[in-house]
């Protein structure tokens, strides 16, 4: 039997990481019908699908951990009930932002798969597996479009480079701990956001470096991990949550 | 450090904008992408079947963008993506070039009667070994 406050922790570090998949795939799905051509339209409205995939699955582990039901975490909080890093509550901006965040978040989710498929918990480890399949394609998806910006006309690159210094304090924000983290750091269950983080800027940095962009020298834009959010996610979750409240606990 | 005079997008923005731009199309661009045949092979060993087409500036984003066009469903794995306009094809007009003209039922497999045989050869190799 789990000690309580081990099984809490594990949920808030679940329902984190879940929030943030949830709200990137919802932003992604508001290119569906906007893409800048049909074929790049397609393929961001299909990783829109698999964020929330991912999203459903985490949702769902922590649901067997005791946690409410995916539906409920998803529909019946309010924003300041949401754990997530505010860089994905951001609307959804022009292509280079939207292709800069998904970047930023798809390597940090790279760097926490690699360390979630050696926790000692199989369904956590082997979630975190197959959500590494995917991943490969997202990053190279990303870095396809970014390196085309980077080094396509003037525009996209000054485009580029704008997103860049909008986004960096909010992906900073990703790696502020979650409720109860240091205990499972303690109990040997995962690595220390801190970590990660040093992970995550060394491969981001030289990357971005080798695009010739510009990181700003500024703190991270952080308690979104315990619902303090930007104005961005209240509307957000409005247009989302719209259909489920109008009708309460019914059954679709 | 917002740049000045730069907007986010809200949400709900997105159908007055959809309906906006349609209203107001924008002429095709001079720097239209070029069209890359997508060849896909279900497994290893088998061959390369057309699916389809995409618009990319090169190789890398074409198969990019033909990974989710054309794999989402079907088993694949490899694509191929080839220049459109490196595929050369016979016109259909003279497509009565590939119409016999006299009988050459002979260069069919038809009429050799085989299949008893491998039915056979199958049954036979179903049983267990002593």
């Amino acid at each position: 039997m789990m000690p309580e406050s081990l099984r809490q922790a594990l949920c808030s570090a679940l329902i984190s990481w879940a929030d943030d998949e949830l709200l990137l795939g919802h932003r992604d799905s508001e290119w569906t019908g906007l893409g800048p051509i049909i074929e790049a339209d397609i393929a961001l409205s299909s990783m829109a699908q698999d964020e929330m995939g991912h999203a459903l699955a985490w949702y769902e582990l922590a649901h067997s951990l005791g946690a409410p039901d995916p539906d409920r975490l998803v529909f019946e909080r309010g924003p300041e009930a949401y754990r997530n890093a505010t860089l994905l509550e951001l609307p959804r901006g022009d292509w280079a932002f939207c292709l800069l965040r998904h970047y930023l978040f798809d390597m940090a989710e790279w760097v926490r798969l690699e360390a979630w498929r050696q926790i000692p918990w199989e369904p956590w480890s082997d979630l975190a597996e197959r959500i590494t399949r995917e991943e490969k394609y997202h990053l190279l998806h990303d870095r396809t479009w970014l390196e085309r910006l980077a080094f396509g006309t003037e525009e996209s690159r000054h485009r580029l480079q704008g997103a860049l210094i909008d986004l960096w304090p909010h992906a900073l924000g990703l790696w502020e701990a979650p409720e109860g983290e240091d205990l499972l750091v303690q109990a040997g269950w995962i690595t220390g956001s801190d970590q990660l983080q040093a992970r995550w800027e060394a491969e981001v940095r030289a990357y971005l470096g080798g695009l010739g962009l510009q990181i700003p020298d500024v703190p991270p834009r952080a308690g979104g991990r315990y619902g303090r959010h930007t104005e961005h996610l209240a509307p957000l979750l409005e247009a989302m949550q719209l259909v489920y409240r109008s009708i309460p606990g019914a059954k679709w | 450090m917002a740049r000045a005079g730069w907007k986010f997008n809200p949400y709900h923005h997105r159908i007055p904008e959809a309906l906006e731009r349609a209203r107001h199309p924008v002429p095709p661009a001079d720097t239209e992408w070029p069209v890359w045949e997508v060849f896909r092979q279900p497994e290893r060993g088998e061959p390369h079947v057309h699916v389809g087409s995409v618009h990319a500036p090169d190789a890398q984003m074409a198969l990019v963008l033909a990974k989710e066009q054309f794999s989402r469903r079907e088993p694949c794995v490899q694509l191929w993506v080839v220049r459109a306009e490196a595929i050369f094809a016979t016109p259909y007009e003279d497509a009565d070039i590939f119409e016999p003209a006299l009988d050459r039922t002979y260069r069919l497999a038809a009429g050799y009667k085989v299949r008893p045989r491998i039915n056979q050869a199958a049954s036979s190799s179903e049983e267990p070994s002593s």
